[in-house]
């Protein structure tokens, strides 16, 4: 059984009315089934409202299913007494890097994720430097976190996962507020996790460009999975993305426009180099 | 309606030990009613330059002139000038506040000195403007999605009726179907009310499409001020910078390296897909199904290395079609 | 204006002041302000004026932060010695109808402009070479004797700690918020007391809206990184106090024992 598994899985919001009576649900998440492999980049795509969001948080035991099971790690989230448990196995990077950022020294805020599980002083220390290191912010350790940009802020924020030794992290539209370069900052130190320690990584994102070299891709709209398959394969069908209200890659779009045109080169093109290749054999 | 900054330079918390130069020694000139692209990395200063275009921040040195007037001078009216020049600040969650929509999109034009009635006129004409849908005019700006909350923030300026509309980002943080209906949206704006538009973005794929001029900022200075076709073909330079052209330069580039004589100046993909084809074309290439003709009915497996010289034969002309 | 004040802005450097146990800063903090009410005469003053100028000299932060913190607190400091100087009886030196000035008013004034400016710069040495997590970890160490009556230290540390980090962020989106309205022709400046307070709502509205945002996001972040509360929590940088805090006692001893003896002979 893989790392995240989710079976028929729903959740519903709840509005209340002034009385404290439910006044009206909203399905957020409708019947999805997952099966996360240990050591896997999976990335969830899916428009603002999809429900992607939403699915992340039960990752987490941050929100607990409606109806169905979800298990991380082969812990039922809904059946685990001990919620923190399921949380340090599951880390979770959030979109906002202002607001998940405790500590007013970027240390200190690495060290409050394994502070809360417990862990003895020198061992926090230890895991500290060492996750500092893996994203590549040793050098402003002792900074303010208010200093920082913003692919800063983040890496620090995934720093703090990583200090808690997860097995998977997930990361909830961990670019949405960033420029283009903070992007490719947090998105290379995210690859490196998954790459160099094997962490299982799940990304919730609506960048295109960001899930190109995922293992695994899941698309999201209303509540439902309604496409999953390798990026490639997702990528070829262009306009069952745009009806999603997503997009593909520009390469992957002008790919897909020549071939409309009578151009005959392959689906599901991802990159600069596979179109050329394609073009200029 | 025009702005004109002479030698502006802006210095944050100067003779400290947190001094920064923001601006340094600006000179530009905004006529009536283009559309503008303003771009640059965080930090590269262009933030605090469309900060300077409506007085709100006054510069540490150098003059600002709206139409022909000094900005800074003694007695002028700056409120006038912020109702003429309006910007649209990122967030749309710092500006709005009132309990419906309506109200909030009021707001400016009765700052202006209209009277409730009047300022609603003006408030529907903007909101209709930005495609904000009619029977939504009274729900809490609060439970919006977040394309729709942006849609509120420009009507909120927009009501102002100003002359210069300046927007800071306005696709920060909307997925991609969003992004394309604002920016169609803004297009849409700047050919009815034919006003000036300034559009601040990270992002050049976005920028390609619309504007007619581009201003690259970095490091506080104007680092390009051209045509997009101009600015892109300095796609080296923008990457020293960090930025990034669009995608299609690159893809262009590398198939012009690669000896598909494709124009590298196109910057959207339907520029691309024409200047591909054309290419295909006088390259008579295997590739176009629509070429194949009697002599090459071939399957697709079926390629011969005189085809694929063909196709890519460096030095033929989209002219010799 | 708003970002002059100094208080939980800490300023990083190498100094002995910085490495001191956050309790030792604390308790000598208020040493040092309890010794500035027993003291009440100009050698007094001067002993505490020495012992001010030695630890600003020792923090290594510069003088000028110092300073910054009294800005905000300039119109209390000047209303005390204007009310101290023409309500205290004594001998009159001046009178001008029913204002006059004495010659205790004076000197009590001047002693309250000295006793508030020490206070001030005191605390600011310690929240200047403190971060706000130090200040906190050493206000819940002294403090928790006070669990035992079920005062709830911990807790109340915690949000100490978080509001520090969040001042500056506020602040800041106060400024971008205020700038958006300014753009739709908000007026925050002219107008009687009522309007003014009225022109405060598109100020005030998105500033709440977006504090209880962070602070609901802050929370699931916290909750995520399996906080939960006081209980089984390890420090990464628990408080032991160093050679250095024995020998700042010792100082700090002598010194009360000096504003003591002062008091006592009258000096």
């Amino acid at each position: 059984m893989g790392i995240i598994k989710a079976f028929k899985l729903g959740f519903d919001y709840l509005k209340y009315d002034d009385d404290g009576n439910v006044q009206e649900t909203q399905r957020a998440v409708n019947d999805v089934n997952l099966d996360i492999e240990a050591g896997e980049f999976v990335a969830i795509l899916g428009h603002n409202g999809s429900g992607k969001s939403t699915l992340a948080k039960h990752m987490n035991a941050l929100l607990l299913p409606s109806e169905g099971t979800l298990w991380v790690d082969d812990m039922d989230t809904s059946k685990e007494p001990e919620l923190w448990k399921i949380r340090q196995k599951a880390g979770m990077v959030f979109q906002n890097p202002d607001n998940q950022i405790i500590g007013t020294v970027v240390e200190e805020d690495v060290g409050f994720g394994p502070e809360n599980m417990g862990i003895p002083t020198d061992d926090i220390w230890k895991r500290v430097d060492d996750s500092l290191e893996k994203v590549g912010m040793t050098a402003y350790r002792h900074h303010s976190p208010n200093k920082l940009s913003g692919g800063q802020k983040q890496r620090v924020a995934i720093a703090g996962v990583v200090a808690m030794h997860p097995r998977c992290i997930v990361l909830d539209e961990p670019t949405a507020m960033l420029d283009p370069n903070g992007r490719k900052e947090v998105l290379k130190a995210v690859r490196e996790l998954n790459q160099a320690e094997n962490v299982t990584v799940i990304l919730i994102t609506h960048y295109m460009e960001e899930v190109i070299h995922a293992d695994k891709v899941y698309v999201m709209d209303g509540g439902d999975v309604v496409m999953q398959g390798t990026p490639r394969e997702i990528f070829s069908q262009v306009d069952t993305l745009k009806k999603y209200r997503l997009d593909v890659p520009q390469v992957t779009l002008l790919a897909h426009e020549l071939r409309l045109s009578g151009v005959d080169i392959p689906e599901g093109i991802l990159t600069t180099e596979e179109l050329v290749s394609a073009l200029c054999r | 309606m025009s702005i004109e900054l002479k030698n502006v330079t802006y210095t944050y918390s100067p003779g400290t030990a947190y001094e920064i130069h923001a601006l340094k020694d600006i000179s530009m000139y905004i006529p009536d009613g283009q559309f503008i692209g303003v771009i640059g990395h965080t930090g590269s200063g262009k933030s605090t330059l469309i900060q300077h275009f409506n007085a709100l921040i006054q510069p540490t040195s150098g003059t600002i002139l709206y139409n022909g007037e000094d900005v800074w001078a003694e007695k002028y009216d700056r409120r006038k000038l912020r109702s003429e020049v309006g910007l649209v600040f990122q967030y749309p969650e710092h500006q709005l506040f009132e309990n419906d929509v309506l109200s909030d999109v009021c707001f400016g034009p009765m700052n202006q000195g209209l009277t409730r009635e009047e300022a609603e006129v003006e408030a529907k004409k903007a909101l209709q403007q930005v495609g904000f849908k009619e029977k939504n005019y009274s729900k809490s700006p609060f439970e919006l999605s977040g394309g729709q909350k942006k849609r509120v923030a420009i009507a909120g300026v927009l009501a102002m009726n100003p002359k210069i509309l300046i927007l800071d980002e306005p696709t920060a943080g909307l997925d991609p179907k969003g992004r394309d209906d604002i920016l169609d949206q803004i297009a849409e704006l700047h050919k009815v009310r034919g006003i000036t538009i300034i559009l601040v973005s990270h992002s050049m794929e976005d920028i390609a499409k619309y504007v007619e001029r581009l201003i690259v900022m970095n490091n506080g200075g104007v680092a390009f001020d051209s045509t997009p076709k101009e600015v892109f073909s300095h796609y080296k330079e923008l990457e020293a910078m960090g930025l990034a052209a669009p995608q299609i330069t690159y893809i262009m580039h590398s198939l012009k390296e690669n000896g598909l004589d494709v124009d590298t100046d196109a910057t959207t993909v339907a520029e691309a897909k024409e200047s591909i084809l054309d290419a295909l074309k006088s390259g008579h290439s295997y590739l176009l199904r629509e070429v194949q003709t009697a002599e090459s009915t071939g399957s697709v497996g079926k390629r011969t290395d005189r085809e694929e010289n063909e196709t890519c034969k460096p030095g033929e002309r989209r002219s010799d079609r | 204006m708003i970002r002059d004040i100094t208080l939980g802005q800490y300023y990083p450097a190498d100094s002995v002041l910085h490495k001191l146990d956050p309790r030792t800063k604390f308790l000598g903090t208020m040493a040092f302000i309890i010794s500035v009410f027993v003291f009440h005469t100009m050698p007094g003053y001067a002993v505490a004026t020495l012992f001010l100028a030695g630890m600003i000299i020792l923090s290594k932060v510069p003088v000028k932060f110092m300073f910054k913190g009294l800005k905000a607190i300039f119109l209390i400091l000047m209303i005390t010695v204007v009310f101290n100087i023409i309500l205290t009886p004594g001998e009159i030196l001046w009178k001008w109808g029913f204002l006059k000035v004495t010659k205790e008013g004076l000197s009590m004034a001047g002693r309250m402009a000295i006793r508030l400016t020490y206070l001030v710069i005191g605390s600011s040495i310690m929240t200047l070479t403190t971060t706000p997590n130090q200040l906190t970890d050493g206000l819940e160490r002294l403090l928790r004797p006070l669990n035992h009556i079920r005062v709830p230290v911990h807790e109340i540390a915690m949000i100490m700690s978080i509001a520090l980090r969040f001042i500056p962020i506020l602040l800041e989106e106060t400024d971008k918020i205020m700038k958006a309205q300014i753009a739709r022709g908000a007026d925050f400046e002219s107008g009687n007391l009522i309007q003014k307070a009225k022109s405060m709502v598109p100020l005030l509205v998105p500033l709440f809206i977006s504090a209880f945002r962070r602070a609901n996001d802050l929370a699931m972040a916290m909750e995520a990184r399996c906080y939960h509360g006081g209980d089984d929590r390890t420090q990464m940088k628990p408080l032991k106090y160093a050679g250095r805090d024995y020998v700042s006692f010792l100082i700090l001893v002598v010194y009360v024992g000096i504003a003591i003896a002062f008091r006592v002979l009258g000096i």
